[in-house]
């Protein structure tokens, strides 16, 4: 016989390890570099950009764009532009299903958001990628809303600003997809020729199809810290040379080294940065 | 003659690599005259993967531009499959704004795996060297005829295919990506190729369908390369499909020569600015 008996019941059994947890889901946000917890709406304050390493989150699009213009006012284009389905492509599900899905787990309708607004008081036309669109794949619609912004630019005179993210072209529109690259850069020539500017900033990731076409086209290209950037996947290079690849390589610093991108800027100074280019480039005198 | 646009994708694919269908130097020196080759990008290195040169189709003098790939081993690693590096692309574009400066129209023949993708590409630019051609083709005036000849592999096969008219060959390909690649994406299985290749609709008649190509040039038996040992028909493949593509490049020239620069010019932004399937 023991020396003490228990009388009362267990403490756990009257309050139990779900209840006793401190929840803190939705607020804080472990930092994926540097593993320092970091309170969510801070996070959001700094464009969520870690604030003891400088790591810099995946950015929303839209988040993106109210964080660009001046006073985050802006006019919204070309919402209704979706994708179609030309080939009727079904992997392990269809692609209208899938275009269906990213649009509810996104809250995007497409993989790009677009928009027209001042900044620093002169006339852009901007759009931002967003990853979490069927890895901000560039389709149909992605490719009419990138050359309905630059035509635009090219009518009112006005600057182009694209934030990529993507993966590359998208596959469940076949040649479709990859005819994008020659539409976009088409009237990018227009653009140019025009002399009006285009500031192609490169976030994480930026490869493939928009890679090659529009994101590298830009009169200035802006990177975002340690993006990934380039025209092959790491994946597909390690296949392809069977090795692993150096650390950092493809990385936005790597590309700086390579003379590939002509800054690195954080996304805090990212706005700062762009009114000074615009200032730049907006010259009265080309509008003659 | 019967054309069976009913083949399967993947049979088509398989003809459109397979090693003895006509490469782009086949083609430059039997249907054209005159052949020069020019040669290096003055920046890095001369890619042998992208052969460029001045040729005579019939009594015009052009410039042409193609992938090369190799037959045998050896020839295979000199060319490197078909695939170009930077310096490739910009040679080509060096090669086709001396064909502006001198006013001469360019033939451009695809036949690709794809772009390079290895370390010394990415370090040197690969998707720069693309995109730039991507831009500067669209804006060059003079007349730009584009033939899919064998793969059209993605972008590194569009980084010589902006024109007035893109052209296929029965038998080629053109697609965003391998069916290879696009089964071991979708399926984790690259032994799924059959059906991407199906759902991929990267076959020339699925792409006029599609309005992604003006023309297709037609095959009516296998298109290969001559050899001294092949059997003894009457008339070889190589020469009379070749003949026929001499001609229907013969006669889309004469069209575009006649026609007012910027004319043309816009025409040739119309076409791709028109492609997609987008609502709304």
């Amino acid at each position: 016989m023991s020396w003490f008996s228990r009388k009362k019941p267990k403490l756990e059994e009257q309050v139990s390890d779900e209840e006793r947890k401190v929840k803190t889901e939705g607020i804080f946000v472990k930092c994926v570099e540097c593993e320092s917890p970091l309170y969510r709406r801070e996070l959001k304050e700094s464009f969520q950009v870690c604030t003891h390493c400088d790591y810099h989150f995946r950015f929303f699009a839209r988040e993106r764009l109210d964080t660009l213009f001046d006073n985050g006012e802006y006019e919204k284009l070309d919402e209704e532009v979706i994708s179609g389905d030309p080939l009727e492509f079904v992997d392990t599900k269809p692609y209208k299903d899938r275009v269906e899905a990213a649009k509810k787990s996104s809250g995007l309708p497409e993989a790009i958001v677009s928009g027209k607004g001042t900044i620093g008081g002169h006339l852009v036309y901007a759009g931002a990628m967003d990853m979490g669109f069927i890895g901000g794949s560039m389709g149909s619609a992605v490719g009419e809303k990138i050359t309905r912004l630059i035509e635009r630019a090219i009518e009112k005179r006005g600057a182009v600003i694209v934030f990529s993210a993507s993966g590359g072209a998208r596959m469940q529109e076949g040649t479709f997809s990859l005819m994008q690259m020659a539409k976009i850069s088409s009237a990018l020539a227009i653009l140019h020729d025009a002399r009006l500017p285009f500031i192609s900033v490169l976030t994480d990731p930026t490869t493939g199809g928009v890679t090659a076409s529009f994101a590298m086209l830009g009169d200035v290209i802006i990177a975002e810290p340690k993006a990934l950037i380039g025209f092959a996947g790491p994946r597909v290079i390690e296949q392809t040379i069977r090795q692993k690849l150096p650390k950092g390589f493809q990385r936005s610093e790597f590309l700086l080294e390579h003379g590939m991108v002509d800054m690195v800027v954080d996304r805090r100074k990212m706005r700062d940065t762009i009114i000074r280019l615009l200032n730049f480039m907006m010259n009265e005198e080309t509008a003659k | 003659m019967e054309n069976d646009f009913n083949k399967q994708a993947i049979e088509r694919v398989q003809t459109a690599r397979h090693p003895s269908r006509p490469y782009a130097l086949d083609i430059f020196s039997s249907i054209f005259e005159n052949f020069v080759e020019i040669h290096g990008d003055r920046r890095y290195a001369d890619d042998p993967a992208l052969v460029c040169g001045f040729a005579m189709l019939g009594d015009e003098e052009v410039v042409v531009v193609g992938q090369q790939k190799g037959r045998d081993t050896n020839q295979r690693r000199l060319r490197n499959f078909g695939m170009p590096k930077p310096e490739g692309y910009r040679k080509a574009l060096r090669v086709m704004k001396l064909a502006e400066k001198f006013k001469r129209p360019i033939l451009s023949f695809i036949d690709t795996p794809g772009a390079y993708p290895g370390i010394d590409a990415e370090e040197r630019g690969q998707a720069e060297a693309i995109a730039f051609n991507l831009r500067e083709m669209a804006g060059l005036k003079v007349p730009i005829i584009v033939v899919v000849i064998g793969e059209g592999g993605s972008g590194g096969a569009l980084a010589i295919g902006i024109g007035d008219k893109v052209l296929m060959m029965e038998n080629s390909v053109y697609s965003v990506i391998s069916p290879e690649g696009c089964a071991a994406i979708l399926w984790k299985d690259a032994g799924q190729s059959a059906r991407a290749a199906e759902c991929l609709r990267l076959t020339a008649p699925d792409l006029l369908r599609y309005e992604l190509i003006d023309e297709i040039i037609p095959e009516h038996s296998v298109w290969v390369v001559d050899r001294k040992e092949a059997d003894s028909d009457s008339e070889s493949s190589f020469d009379s499909i070749g003949e026929n593509l001499k001609q229907i490049l013969q006669r889309n020239l004469e069209e575009l020569n006649k026609m007012d620069e910027n004319q043309r010019m816009k025409n040739r932004y119309n076409k791709f600015r028109k492609m997609g399937a987008w609502i709304g």
